[in-house]
């Protein structure tokens, strides 16, 4: 069967799900971005994975407009004038939302929904009918739980009506992460939060002290995590699959001195071309409304480099078999992986990037969450392999030392039992003392959810059991996450409970 | 180690357990601390093992999978490292007792809770009985404190509190079990009298100091039931959490799954006891 068909024929896909995925296949197939033979091996040897951007980019991969200017000015192209009360805002959000491509075509950024919400609220009531009805509209038409709200950090009227509603309603889109300051963030809101993230699986807690302090300037948590400029965003993410690379060297020295810097400087490479061929050749940055009007700026962009599977790299480089014994529970292993990021870290910021000047024309790390066809064998950017996860503490610890390589996003997922409900002041406990020791991205869910955050993103089990009876599911994501839960044991992180108590 | 440490707390206690995050022993996430030895025999007692001290019998030795125990001039050596926790030794001892216990002094534990410190609001101190170690805790509170974190003492109250006021008056609270008001019960229950309890539980309230108070729900017991939630709310009202337990039958000894059985308490007479709670005024009750 041609691959057209197949796509014709899938009984899984809904109609737009099988537009996006002819308009897929046809960005692969092309021949138009010249490729190095080397780099072309890479792929073939999953050394080097191109996430699925094809060989004919036509848009950046995320893009963060600046709302804020449709807010105050409105648009032109979308003949949208500057709103005038809480319907007319979000009506002119959900009509511009669908005009942001990105690589899945859906607006992996809505914004800090409080902050352009919040000079609307009059009565609560009224707000919480729009925002009600906003949510409905958003989930049921940017059906991808790429699709990504920021809150905070300071509390506010919408963003309380934000965390009740996404309570309720029990949607895995849009994903929300609360901008976490504890100079801004009240513990009363950090506290709302935790209760609605152990019952809906967000919001997520980013660190935004590690941010600020990163010199990003403004910016969102677009997608699953990544943090990008605001008016500006990611024109790609290829990713190294550090586990391969280590079946390719011969020891330690050899990953370090030839291994290492192979890959990179290919995949470094690779970026670049991508990147000329987004800024130079595709209409994005000549013709799209968004750069016209200024709701992005070309010098705002940068590109990620991805990286998964640098626990598997340390063990397979240690001659570790059993993950229970490697990177994550033993010293030897998590040093090898700091060693590890530091060369890594040295070569990415040696490399000029191509059209980034606000971003010191540096390319940034980013710690991919992996996809399903990973399986076993790449654990997501730095985290521990599942089944292999310690005590809490030690959890946090490890982590903690690889964060701050990657400004462009980090993070783990943390599997609560019930008894956290009754406790969620000591979770705000572990949550501050996990940013003070640095790490950057928190986020946790109740192991009874519907709603779970696979690796990045959420989906709800119950639209997994609809793949599996071979029914359609409305949102794109739920068959990464039918495929993570099968490959790569996805939902079955540790439960971190009151009895594990030895 | 900061010098203060080491000045002075030469004293060891023994060291049954350590929960570096907990979000069960008081507010926040706490560093949980449990002290071997306790002065009561609880039949429902989840931990026995932390009950007596070690006879050095050896009995557990040989049947470790690890060799992580060896004899060594008549004692019982516990090597940490060598441990994969199976619990063996635990099953094999007659004594109620386990060989690994380690002597801690103030130092060792400040430096542990130390690396914690950034995670935690608080320790709690627990057992076994850690009013067992009363002198010890003096010491160990004064060097927590220092490093601003907060003292819970988790205590069956068999010891005399109002006899410790330099521990009282650091400590942040004191969570105490009361298991029953019925004396004779109590009795049969943990092998001791309850009027100390009972003692305590007015002294802690009158000093501010009571955190909570907590009673296991005992399954076939009704009447007791009532009796002990009946005395300990009325007394109580809302000047103090009240958290009632369902008996659970994980971790409990033969007799203790003898007398109470392998079922725990059903939801309508729970419901009828944080009535009398709510009746009596004391609506800080709380299921678990």
């Amino acid at each position: 069967m041609s691959k057209v068909s197949e796509i014709i024929k899938n009984p899984t896909l809904t109609y737009h799900q099988q537009v996006l995925a002819l308009a897929r296949l046809a960005e692969s197939e092309d021949t138009t971005l010249p490729l190095e033979p080397a780099f072309k091996q890479a792929l073939a040897d999953h050394t080097l994975c191109d996430l699925g951007e094809g060989v004919a980019p036509y848009r950046p991969r995320y893009i963060l407009p600046d709302y804020r200017i449709l807010m105050k000015k409105g648009c032109a192209f979308l003949g949208l004038t500057p709103p005038q009360d809480i319907w007319e805002a979000c009506n002119s959000l959900l009509i511009f939302y669908k005009h942001v491509p990105s690589i899945t075509s859906f607006p992996v950024w809505l914004g800090n929904l409080p902050e352009l919400l919040e000079p609307f609220h009059k009565e609560e009531a009224e707000t919480r009918k729009a925002l009600k009805l906003f949510l409905l509209h958003i989930d049921k038409t940017l059906t991808d739980s790429f699709v990504h709200a920021n809150i905070g950090p300071k509390d506010s009227p919408v963003a309380r009506i934000i965390l009740d509603l996404t309570k309720e309603m029990q949607l895995a889109i849009p994903n929300l992460s609360l901008i976490y300051d504890p100079e801004q963030t009240s513990d009363d809101f950090a506290l709302a939060c935790i209760d609605c993230m152990l019952a809906t699986s967000k919001p997520s807690f980013s660190n935004h002290v590690m941010y600020r302090a990163d010199g990003i300037g403004e910016y969102g948590i677009a997608s699953c995590y990544n943090a990008l400029k605001v008016g500006g965003g990611g024109y790609t993410l290829p990713r190294i699959r550090l586990y391969e690379c280590a079946t390719k060297a011969n020891g330690v020295e050899d990953f370090m001195d030839r291994v290492l810097p192979y890959y990179a400087e290919l995949l470094l490479r690779n970026m670049d071309t991508r990147i000329r061929y987004i800024v130079e050749e595709s209409n994005f940055f000549t013709s799209n409304f968004l750069v016209k009007e200024g709701f992005v700026k070309r010098e705002n962009f940068t590109g990620m480099f991805g990286v998964v599977g640098l626990a598997e790299c340390c063990n397979t480089l240690l001659g570790i078999s059993d993950p229970k014994q490697g990177y994550g529970n033993n010293p030897q292993a998590e040093a090898l992986g700091v060693r590890i990021m530091d060369r890594l870290e040295a070569i990415v910021k040696a490399h000029k990037g191509v059209y980034c000047e606000g971003c010191n024309n540096q390319y940034v790390l980013h710690a991919q969450v992996g996809i399903d066809a990973d399986g076993r064998d790449n654990s997501p950017g730095t985290r521990i392999p599942i089944g292999a996860e310690p005590q809490l503490p030690q959890h946090i610890q490890v982590e903690s030392h690889f964060h701050k390589y990657f400004p462009s996003g980090i993070g783990d997922i943390f599997r609560f039992d019930d008894t956290w409900n009754y406790s969620q002041e000591a979770l705000l406990d572990i949550i501050k003392g996990a940013f003070a020791s640095g790490m950057r991205y928190f986020t946790g869910y109740n192991a009874d959810n519907d709603v779970v955050r696979v690796t990045g993103y959420l989906v709800k089990k119950s639209e997994i059991d609809k793949l599996d009876r071979n029914e359609a599911s409305l949102n794109n994501v739920s068959s990464y996450g039918q495929g993570a839960k099968y490959n790569a044991n996805a939902l079955d992180r540790r439960i971190y409970d009151e009895s594990a108590r030895q | 180690m900061p010098m203060h440490w080491i000045v002075a707390f030469m004293m060891k206690a023994p060291v049954n357990n350590i929960i570096d995050f907990s979000n069960v022993d008081g507010p926040g996430n706490r560093c949980a601390i449990f002290f071997q030895s306790c002065p009561f025999s609880c039949l429902y007692c989840h931990n026995p093992e932390t009950i007596r001290m070690c006879v050095h019998c050896g009995k557990c030795v040989a049947t470790c999978p690890t060799h992580a125990l060896r004899m060594e001039a008549g004692k019982v050596v516990f090597e940490t490292s060598r441990c994969v926790k199976c619990d063996t030794c635990i099953r094999v001892c007659e004594h109620q007792a386990s060989p690994r216990i380690q002597m801690m002094s103030v130092a060792d534990l400040c430096e542990h809770i130390s690396k914690l410190k950034p995670f935690i609001r608080g320790i709690t101190v627990s057992g076994g009985e850690c009013m067992n170690q009363a002198a010890f805790l003096l010491d160990l509170f004064q060097e927590v404190k220092k490093m601003g974190l907060t003292c819970l003492i988790d205590s069956n109250g068999a010891h005399d509190f109002s006899k410790y006021p330099q521990l009282l008056a650091l400590c942040d609270g004191v969570m105490l079990d009361v298991k029953a008001v019925d004396p004779h019960f109590h009795q049969k229950l943990c092998g001791a009298d309850n009027a100390m309890v009972l003692k305590n539980l007015d002294y802690l309230l009158e000093n501010g100091k009571l955190q909570e108070v907590r009673t296991v729900l005992l399954p076939n017991e009704k009447e007791q039931n009532r009796k002990t939630v009946s005395y300990v709310s009325a007394r109580i009202k809302d000047r103090s959490q009240y958290k009632l337990i369902r008996y659970r039958p994980y971790g409990v000894r033969e007799a203790g799954l003898k007398a109470f059985g392998n079922q725990t308490l059903a939801m309508e007479e729970v419901a009828e006891l944080v009535e009398i709670c709510e009746k009596n005024q004391n609506h800080l009750c709380r299921i678990a």
